[in-house]
């Protein structure tokens, strides 16, 4: 069997990638974890997970993250912090580039994530970190006793806003449709919130502002066609992920949305290179699906190195 | 925080950031900020790779309101770079190592 620098190399450090390592890890693979910014992936950002279990009160995700990091390296995973560049998909030697040279691997498990999606309207570029936000943890502090505009209706935008309104006066939870899509406990507490107030059927057409940041948002009800302008300080944009696949190579197959697309092992078109977390096509993006697929994933990794040999 | 790396405040701010001679990184944090602490090994790292060339400083926004005010910081992990007193560069939210790396190199 052809020499590699790693069995398994494994990119993106969040929950999916973290766990896929643990379990290579117990399986004695020599694991490598590559992660292009902070280890820990989209939940850092966060506030508190009620729904992963084990928690009886919820975690922060930073913590969460803290923890599961700790616990991969207990198990000899190493980690890097590094940009792929491409991939060179062998039929037994994976090579990973980086911009400082090139890794190999026998196997490799993509969980690069996936980013908070833009609503692409104007000013929404301008004033980003200047108003236009999408971690309320990070940044509701500096908005309080102020009125902030959010958009989406998901679990994120519902629980995000919900964690703002504990500094800002009023919270304007934009929704273009009549519902919210949020976890019926999430939409309980969102009715109930005297500073949230949620704008129905509507869609956030202009983040306007200035030298010292956001100082409004225009919004047009989709049914009426009615515009209105909101005088607001901040602007929170939670309305979905896009997948982080830039360095994929077009043999692996993606779906129409552009996630990649994987079988029930998470394998992908590619034999010995396996997807998990939210760059798959998967019906649920939460910590407790991404988890379950770097375990698969792993396993299915060990597998498929046992029988190169 | 590694031992390069210098905690300020906003009156000592002056001093530490825009009176120094060499290129200074001030990393805006706060304790309740998820990403920011996630950012903190790698500032630690960078400010061991460019130890001679580049002060590495943290400031925490929660006890120094002013100075992120003065620079209408709204988010955080906020990076700047300072030289000869004046802000050359802003970086926020997560960042990359080799797009700090980069950002540093080009203001040495």
């Amino acid at each position: 069997m052809s020499q590699t620098d790693y069995d398994l190399i494994v990119i993106g450090a969040g929950p999916a990638g973290l766990t896929a390592a643990l379990y290579a890890g117990r399986a004695r693979l020599s694991v490598l974890v590559l992660e292009k910014a902070a280890p820990g992936g989209q939940i850092l950002v966060s506030d508190w997970i009620e729904n992963y279990p084990g928690f009886v009160e919820g975690i922060s995700g930073a913590d969460l993250m803290t923890n599961v990091l700790e616990q991969a390296r207990r198990f000899g995973m190493e980690t890097r912090s590094a940009e792929v560049a491409s991939l060179d998909l062998g039929d037994t030697v994976k090579r990973v580039h980086l911009s400082d040279g090139a890794l190999s691997a026998k196997s490799v498990i993509i969980a690069t994530g996936a980013s908070p999606r833009k609503l692409g309207v104007p000013g929404e570029n301008t004033f980003w970190g200047q108003g236009v936000s999408t971690c309320a943890t990070c940044d509701a502090p500096f908005y309080r006793d102020s009125l902030v505009a959010a958009v989406g209706g998901g679990d994120t935008a519902v629980q995000e806003s919900l964690f703002l309104t504990r500094f800002a006066k009023k919270v304007y939870l934009i929704h273009r449709r009549d519902q919210l899509r949020a976890a019926r406990i999430l939409q309980e507490r969102a009715f109930e919130n005297e500073r949230l107030e949620i704008i129905w059927d509507s869609v956030l057409t202009e983040i306007k502002g200035g030298a010292s940041g956001v100082t409004g948002v225009a919004v047009k009800n989709v049914k009426t066609g009615d515009l209105t302008d909101l005088t607001v300080h901040g602007c929170f944009v939670w309305v979905g992920t896009v997948p982080n696949t830039g360095f994929v190579p077009a043999v692996i197959d993606l779906d129409a949305a552009g996630f990649i697309t994987v079988n029930s092992r998470m394998e992908t078109s590619v034999p010995g290179v396996y997807a998990a977390g939210d760059v798959r096509n998967t019906p649920l993006r939460q910590v407790a699906t991404a988890v379950g697929d770097g375990a698969i994933a792993a396993s299915e990794a060990i597998h498929y190195i046992e029988n190169l040999k | 925080m590694a031992e390069g790396v210098k905690e300020i405040n906003d009156s000592t701010f002056d001093d530490e950031v825009l009176k120094a001679t060499e290129l200074v990184l001030v990393d805006f944090w706060a304790p309740w900020c998820g990403p920011c602490k996630a950012i903190a090994p790698m500032v630690d790292e960078i400010s061991k790779a460019f130890e001679g060339q580049l002060k590495v400083t943290k400031c925490n926004v929660d006890d120094n309101p002013a100075t992120p005010s003065n620079y209408g910081i709204r988010a955080i992990p906020t990076l700047m770079l300072f030289k000869g007193g004046e802000k050359v560069e802003t970086i926020v939210g997560m960042v990359e190592k080799s797009k700090l790396e980069q950002a540093i190199k080009n203001n040495l």
